[in-house]
């Protein structure tokens, strides 16, 4: 099995399903359900085989892992794959989710199954692409080629306002993606080679690193989404269909992230520094300024959503904080955020199959026929909320405490998030779950499926599980985040001197 | 036997919350109280093996929690003379409240959850007084708050219930910004979260030479201000779980959650966290001279502003709230003045005295057929006579009655603050003073207008009127044996000869600190003026509502601003409300339509659809406007990327 390209398999594993689904003929009921069948039984075997790269992966190398190279397009662009502590646990995080993807949407897609089905399978496998890549412009083809099965699953299957909100999200991700382009051209030119590894080490020119800097965070920015760049990211949520948005809020906002800590960091220190505390000031508004806009939220979804960005913030505030604590506690939270959000998105689901709406008013008093999904919403509402004991409060409070370390105000402002989560997200489940059931739309709605209990029960365990043995994460990102942040700091220092000795 | 101890309430939870459906109410009931039974038997043996052997510390390291760079926290549990305190308050208590819920909730269709909700608090609650770091006597603190959250929203079809459960959670919030902050102050300073690191670095840490050691917020500190900074953020923390003034708002509303709950949670045990949490981190509040100021004032000003509130309030279960948010000021009081183990042994009466007057108030009111308000009761005493006489034990207690419970726990706190040196301790001490006369007006006048004079509740509830049965009485027994005992049997090992042996060092009290020695050295008329204000409390209560029931109506009418004011809780949640609630919404909505629709989108996605559109349709028809194709674009990029650089291998090297 070593020698095997495991990461070449995973990745283009659910393409193998795509050609299985085309041989389906027909448009029957029987067709649509072996459709869903052969993507279900790939996405399953994709995250078993996903499972052995977290097996074979040594912790303590701060390295890239499972490296395979091979020339392609001249020499100077390589088909270059592996992974290291920061970007191994998004490869399982997308394998992971994916069946849960398809599950989810087992009944909710009726119409154009299959197309549905391979546009899923399409994009897995772009996104493990994107983790996997180690040549910038097989990123770029993966970060960005990611982007068309997600405004088709938004602008086919979404709602009412889909090809509104499919239009923002392209216009928003097209400034960036076009911007990261040039960058890339730019650093090709100046380093002369697209390898990631060799470009970490490059060292690129101060006045250069300024300009490359803010062409890449145009890019992650948007992705994050961070304050103000972020009015798409509720409009897209609200518009797709519940699958969609599990995977956008799960894994797509997790690309900016990793963006940063790819490539904003090892590549460019010096304006990374520079940049900080621009990042600690959109972050901390985004803290506060969408919580108290999920606060007024009337749709459960951009409410939601809205809460997303908010945790996004103590992710971009982590990540800029340059510490140990700060950088694995955003690793963490995106990761916890990953399964948490897309928990809370299958919830949401879960009432919008029965009822067709997401308005928070139509509901109210869903514990009375609903118990077990009462208990599943409020575990992963306190998650949200950040309660120890969840995976929430992990990345949070290790965030908060990089943030600490470099700066208090931050910190300060940052930690009043803990009140305002709390006061969004318990009026949320207050309004659709407590009170009596009055309202007569909902007197027969059923509690959970056996389905969608498959769907829930796993996240309930690894939500609970992380929160209190947070140890498998912390301890496989550890090595890559200390050479990380030790790397950075070394740059800082080289540069400090080399500006001493020029005087 | 430890693990024992703080794990068998989580069996019970889960046993209760995940089969509570198939093995049925009965079942849950018996397995979650003897399960607590059990436990709170071994607290006793731990309670005596810990205070009264050689041993001061047990530690027992059970599973890795976080590792990140130098941080690193693992779960533990700690006991020591200070956690083996908590055990013994917290599981007889429990065990005691599991016990009477089986007769109190008998007819609640939800009784499973109930008892499931029960046990995970004391979880919570045990995780929290086992800790042996400050991360996860948080996840204790935000557990306890969980559980509380669940149970006072436990009748979710009461939407005051529900609102009063998310206020608990909030507000508690506010406090816990601080906690959150203060753990990361503490952590920065010491590198660590570990209690044994930080209690033995402190001292040193606090005598070396001045210098920076933390910007916060801009300010430069050095070590004392650092530490002040630290203690009043942590304090924050406490302010909010123990309901102190200005965070107090959220515990009378509590009271909406069924009355065993409010008996555990919200008088014995879980509000009791924040004097707790001083308590423990005594060693660096010791350090600070200020934050014990800060303590000692939100101390009093509570014992006095809860106590006059109570004063006026006609639900039963509100004047024992008010009652309990006043005597955890003179909780406060006490830690504030340096007398830690006062606090505590303040701590441990209290819980027997609040706990048996809160459940033979849900006595009463499992009587009346669930009335609360007092005006609507009267003369029950003919009718439930082993409740009022429960009662009116724990009515002496309370006010201080000589040989009860509160008469020596009490004192002691009064007496210290009389001793004590900060800026606001005889401030402490005349408003602690006034507020003993206050305690037992209100709780006679509680007594008085339910158990004496004419019944005044319907013919047809006063027919149901009934005894509760023993599984009800008999805790309420026990706690009454508490309620007269546990002072005289204990004074001598909490602050008296026996301390020494007896807390091992479990509370930390700096060289100059004498407060235990000069207690003993007050004025006579220190020490007898509690007993006077109790006496005169009495007196006016007896006039007021046995002799001319009258004169409350009458005083109330010609002091009517006065009255209002009491009776609105000094206006608190409609000053929140003004100040903080509604500006919230209001701003959460301006900024979502005007800062997200107006300006973000206007100037952003929609403005520039807007052009894009403009040109497509009028310069050139090429595109069909549909996403698909802006999408090719983006490709073509990548291809004209991929084009350029196989063009120019050669000349990049």
């Amino acid at each position: 099995m070593s020698n095997w390209p495991l990461l070449s398999i995973t990745t283009f594993l659910p393409l193998v399903g795509v050609f299985f689904i085309l041989l389906v003929r027909g448009e029957d009921a029987g067709a649509k359900d072996n459709m869903r069948r052969v993507a279900l039984i790939t996405t399953v075997f994709t995250f078993l085989v996903s499972l052995f790269i977290w097996g074979g992966f040594d912790p303590q190398n701060p390295g890239f892992q499972f490296e395979e190279s091979s020339e392609w397009l001249g020499g100077n662009i390589g088909y270059r794959m592996g992974v290291d502590g920061i970007s191994m646990l998004f490869v399982i995080l997308t394998t992971f989710l994916m069946p849960f993807c398809i599950l989810a949407s087992w009944n909710s897609i009726q119409m154009r199954v299959k197309e549905y089905m391979i546009a899923f399978l399409v994009l897995e496998t772009l996104m493990i692409g994107v983790f996997c890549a180690l040549d910038l412009v097989m990123f770029y083809v993966f970060f960005e080629a990611g982007l068309i099965p997600m405004f088709l699953i938004i602008g086919v299957w979404g709602g009412k306002r889909r090809v509104y909100a499919s239009y923002k999200f392209f216009l928003y991700t097209l400034l960036g993606s076009l911007l990261m382009l040039i960058a890339l051209m730019a650093m090709y030119w100046d380093a002369g080679t697209t390898d990631i590894p060799t470009l970490m080490a490059h060292g690129f020119p101060a006045g250069m690193q300024t300009w490359l800097w803010l062409a890449f965070f145009a890019s992650f920015a948007v992705k994050m989404p961070m304050w103000p760049v972020h009015t798409w990211l509720p409009d897209a949520h609200v518009e797709a269909p519940t699958a969609g948005s599990v995977i956008l809020a799960a894994i797509l906002l997790k690309m900016g992230g990793y963006g940063f800590l790819r490539f904003s960091l090892p590549m460019f220190p010096l304006a990374s520094e520079a940049f900080a505390p621009l990042v600690f000031t959109l972050s901390v508004i985004a803290i506060v300024y969408t919580s108290l806009v999920a606060l007024a939220q009337e749709d459960i979804k951009k409410l939601i959503a809205y809460s997303s960005v908010a945790h996004m913030g103590y992710v971009t505030m982590g990540i800029f904080t340059m510490t140990e604590q700060g950088v694995q506690g955003a690793l963490f939270q995106m990761l916890s955020h990953g399964i948490v959000s897309g928990a809370l998105f299958l919830c949401v689901g879960v009432i919008y199959d029965r009822m067709h709406t997401r308005d928070i008013s139509a509901y109210g008093g869903l514990v009375n026929r609903m118990p077990f999904y009462a208990v599943a919403f409020l575990i992963f509402t306190m998650a949200n909320v950040g309660l120890p004991g969840t995976s929430g409060f992990v990345g949070e409070f290790l965030t908060l405490m990089g943030a600490f370390q470099v700066n208090t105000w931050v910190a300060l402002i940052a930690t009043s998030g803990v009140i305002l989560s709390a006061t969004y997200a318990l009026f949320l489940y207050k309004r659709v779950v407590f009170g009596a059931l009055d309202k007569e739309s909902l007197k027969s709605i059923m509690d959970l499926s056996l389905r969608e209990r498959v769907i829930i029960v796993p996240m309930i365990i690894l939500t609970i599980l992380f929160g209190f043995y947070p140890a498998p994460i912390l301890d496989a990102t550890a090595a890559s985040v200390t050479a990380l942040v030790t790397n950075y700091q070394a740059a800082i220092e080289a540069a400090n001197s080399t500006a001493l000795l020029a005087h | 036997m430890y693990q024992a101890i703080v794990f068998l309430p989580l069996v019970g939870f889960l046993v209760a919350g995940l089969f509570g459906r198939s093995i049925g109410a009965k079942a849950s009931e018996y397995i979650t109280s003897g399960l607590l039974i059990v436990a709170a038997l071994l607290s006793w043996v731990a309670f005596f093996s810990i205070g009264f052997g050689e041993t001061p510390v047990v530690r027992e390291t059970l599973l890795r929690w976080m590792t990140s760079g130098t941080f690193s926290v693992d779960w533990t549990i700690r006991v020591d003379t200070l956690t083996a305190v908590m055990l013994v308050v917290v599981n007889s208590v429990s065990a005691l409240v599991h016990v009477y819920s089986i007769g109190y909730m008998h007819d609640d269709p939800h009784r499973p959850r109930f008892f499931a909700y029960l046990s995970l608090f004391t979880f919570a609650m045990l995780m929290l007084v086992t800790s042996d770091n400050l991360l996860q006597m948080f996840f204790g603190w935000e557990g306890v708050g969980l559980a509380s959250y669940l149970l006072i929203g436990f009748w979710y079809k009461k939407p005051s219930a529900n609102a009063a459960a998310m206020k608990a959670f909030v507000v508690n919030r506010v406090g816990d910004f601080g906690f959150i902050l203060g753990i990361l102050g503490v952590f920065y300073l010491f590198n660590s979260t570990d209690y044994d690191t930080i209690f033995a670095n402190a001292q040193a840490f606090a005598a070396e030479e001045p210098r920076t050691v933390l910007t916060f917020l801009g300010a430069e500190l050095s070590q004392d201000a650092a530490l002040t900074v630290v203690c009043l953020l942590l304090f924050m923390g406490a302010m909010g779980k123990s309901a102190q003034f200005l965070l107090h708002t959220w515990l009378p509303d509590a009271m909406e959650g069924p009355t065993p709950v409010s008996a555990l949670i919200h008088a014995a045990t879980m509000v009791t966290a924040g004097v707790f949490m001083v308590a423990r981190l005594s060693p660096i509040f010791e350090l600070s001279h200020t934050a014990m100021t800060v303590v000692t004032l939100f101390g009093a000003t509570t014992a006095f502003f809860a106590a006059t509130v109570g004063l006026v309030q006609n639900d039963i279960k509100r004047v024992i709230a008010y009652s309990t948010c006043s005597q955890l000021g003179y909780m406060f009081v006490a830690l504030g003045v340096g007398g830690y183990s006062i606090a505590i042994f303040h701590l441990f009466t209290h819980a027997f005295f609040k706990a048996l007057l809160f459940l033979g108030a849900g006595s009463v009111i499992h009587a009346v057929s669930n009335e609360q308000d007092m005006r609507k009761m009267g003369g029950l005493r003919k009718h439930i006579p082993l409740t009022y006489w429960m009662m009116v034990i724990g009515t002496l207690a309370l006010t201080g009655f000589p040989l009860t419970a509160g008469f020596f726990s009490k004192d002691a706190v009064i007496e210290a603050a009389y001793v004590g040196h900060n800026a606001f301790a005889q401030y402490a001490f005349w408003l602690t003073v006034a507020a003993a006369a206050l305690t037992s007006f209100y709780s006679w006048r509680l007594a008085f207008m339910t158990f004496h004079g004419k019944p005044r509740a319907s013919v047809d509830v006063m027919k149901h009127v009934h005894e509760s049965p023993l599984v009800m009485t008999v805790p309420l027994m026990i706690l009454a044996a508490g309620a007269l005992l546990a002072g005289f049997v204990f004074k001598g090992v909490f602050i008296g000869d026996g301390y020494d042996a007896f807390w091992k060092g479990a509370l930390f009290v700096s060289e100059e600190n004498h407060v235990l020695h000069d207690i003993h050295e007050v004025p006579l008329w220190v020490k007898a003026s509690p007993f006077v204000m109790m006496l005169g409390g009495f007196a006016v209560a007896w006039m007021f509502y046995i002799r001319s029931p009258e004169i409350p109506r009458q005083l109330a009418e010609r002091h009517d601003g006065l009255y209002r004011f009491l009776l609105n809780k000094w206006y608190f949640d409609e000053l929140y409300d003004v100040i903080f609630v509604r500006p919230a919404m209001w701003i959460g909505r301006q900024l979502w339509k005007k800062g997200d629709g107006v300006v973000i989108d206007g100037m952003g996605p929609d403005g520039v659809a807007a052009r894009v559109q403009n040109v497509t349709t009028w310069v050139v028809r090429l595109q069909t406007g549909y996403l698909y194709h802006y999408a090719f674009a983006m490709l073509i990029g990548v291809a004209a990327l991929i084009t350029w650089s196989m063009f120019s291998v050669g000349g990049a090297h």
